[in-house]
């Protein structure tokens, strides 16, 4: 029997590209389908009530939310080919660990950035610290995930293509503080399931500036 | 002997994050060492071990740390120490829901409950309010975990969500007494409360949770005094 896999989705969500990015890697056929967040769908409504978010994975008309649950579920299911978790359970632990960090730290703080208001100053520094935090992790490896992709590169190289935004708003010097972050990310660009999923940068800033404008308007 | 399968664990008394891991380890039979942190005078072992958050709580197998963050140190014990109790199901899809109701209780539930704790007046009407309400979405939600409404806990059973709903809302009495409100309200939300009592009840939880004068006493100094015990924790 086929696998029936949509995916709810929002072209400039960094979270749904996670999810696109581990579906390209296990080589998975879905069906993506766009939402408006300001006008959700009875789908969307129906598979996720209670956070009303996307992205959504629903699998055989099973739905899975939560970007990186949804990755730890396909990485799973999908174990034939392409694993995205270390099987050893330290560094699985480790693995989790920074996702979760890059979770709790990036789109946060990367929000107070772009949005402009008097807290910019103080979210460019915490966010250049996140950066060199996270660099540290990475370290001479060529991916967080070893010699190929793994959770943690499948969690941050979404945000890269927000690196265009962060520099004109606030001229962050990422690449000035964190050269490995930025080597790493071209790095991950030669890899077909990233480059076929990230956003254009340019895009996402034209997207921001509109969405800035809704929320201040709301 | 060597540092074959050591085990410590850096906690602190009052922290549900440490109590949690501490039955997890109890749980599954695992010798462990147990080391009290001083929040105001943290080791020097401690910020060693959890050089990015400076937190308790952390487990140190054979030197190597895993700090609790999002439920991490569960995971690894659990994978670690593969025995008849299992704390996440092996089927993807339910261990999706565990993680994601699971995430919903940290991250959601636990969170605004710390609000409520921190602040008087307004604000902490306003998270009391959100606290009620999300309550009442976790109780929908367990009905598919609870078919037959009657939670049914041993130390056998016992699971990742169960362990994770203890150390948020098991010391609700608690609360419930510092703070002059209801929380888990057994007609409201008439699940949620017998699903504490039955964990509360539990042998093992009982020796592991601190008199509850302690806990009161303890309760009521974080909020005249301390408000920032819950970033150290």
């Amino acid at each position: 029997m086929e696998d029936e896999v949509v995916l709810l989705d929002l072209w400039a969500s960094p979270f749904a590209i996670r999810v696109k990015i581990a579906l390209e890697e296990k080589g998975i056929k879905y069906e993506c389908k766009q939402e408006d967040l300001f006008n959700k769908s009875h789908l969307l409504l129906e598979m996720n009530p209670i956070h009303k978010k996307i992205p959504v994975l629903i699998h055989n008309g099973k739905p899975i939310s939560e970007s990186l649950i949804i990755v730890q579920y396909i990485d799973q299911v999908w174990n034939h080919k392409s694993p995205l978790l270390p099987s050893d359970p330290y560094q699985r632990s480790q693995a989790l660990f920074w996702a979760d960090y890059i979770d709790k730290k990036i789109y946060g703080i990367g929000r107070r950035i772009w949005m402009g208001k008097e807290d910019q100053e103080e979210a460019k520094e915490e966010l250049i610290q996140t950066f060199k935090t996270i660099e540290r992790e990475l370290g001479d490896k060529l991916y967080f995930g070893g010699e190929s992709i793994g959770y943690v590169d499948v969690a941050l190289v979404p945000f890269t293509s927000w690196f265009y935004t962060y520099e004109t708003c606030a001229n962050c010097g990422i690449e000035a503080a964190c050269p490995k972050l930025i080597a790493w990310a071209k790095r991950c660009k030669e890899n077909e399931s990233v480059s076929k999923a990230l956003t254009d940068p340019l895009e996402i800033y034209g997207y921001l500036l509109q969405l800035k404008k809704r929320l201040e308007l709301q | 002997m060597g540092e074959e399968n050591k085990v410590i664990l850096h906690g602190m008394w009052a922290s549900p994050f440490s109590k949690r891991v501490e039955l997890a380890l109890r749980l599954k039979g695992v010798p462990f060492e147990y080391k009290e942190e001083d929040l105001r005078n943290k080791s020097s072992q401690l910020l060693h071990y959890n050089p990015v958050y400076k937190k308790v709580t952390v487990l140190v197998h054979n030197g190597r740390p895993i700090a609790e963050s999002s439920l991490i140190i569960l995971e690894y014990i659990d994978e670690t120490w593969k025995n008849s109790l299992q704390l996440l199901p092996e089927d993807p899809y339910k261990r999706a829901k565990v993680r994601f109701w699971t995430s919903f209780i940290e991250q959601q539930l636990f969170q605004t409950m710390i609000t409520v704790i921190k602040t008087d007046g307004e604000a902490q009407e306003k998270a009391i309010k959100e606290v009620l309400e999300k309550l009442e979405m976790l109780e929908e939600g367990m009905k598919e975990f609870f078919p037959d409404r009657n939670p049914s806990i041993d130390s056998e059973n016992l699971g990742l969500l169960d362990l994770v709903f203890f150390s948020s809302f098991g010391l609700h009495k608690v609360r419930e007494e510092v703070l002059g409100i209801q929380i888990i309200d057994p007609e409201k939300t008439p699940l949620l409360f017998s699903w504490v009592k039955a964990i509360n009840q539990l042998p093992l939880v009982k020796e592991l949770t601190p008199p509850h004068d302690k806990l009161v006493a303890f309760l009521k100094f974080i909020r005249e005094c301390s408000q920032v015990f819950f970033n150290l924790v």
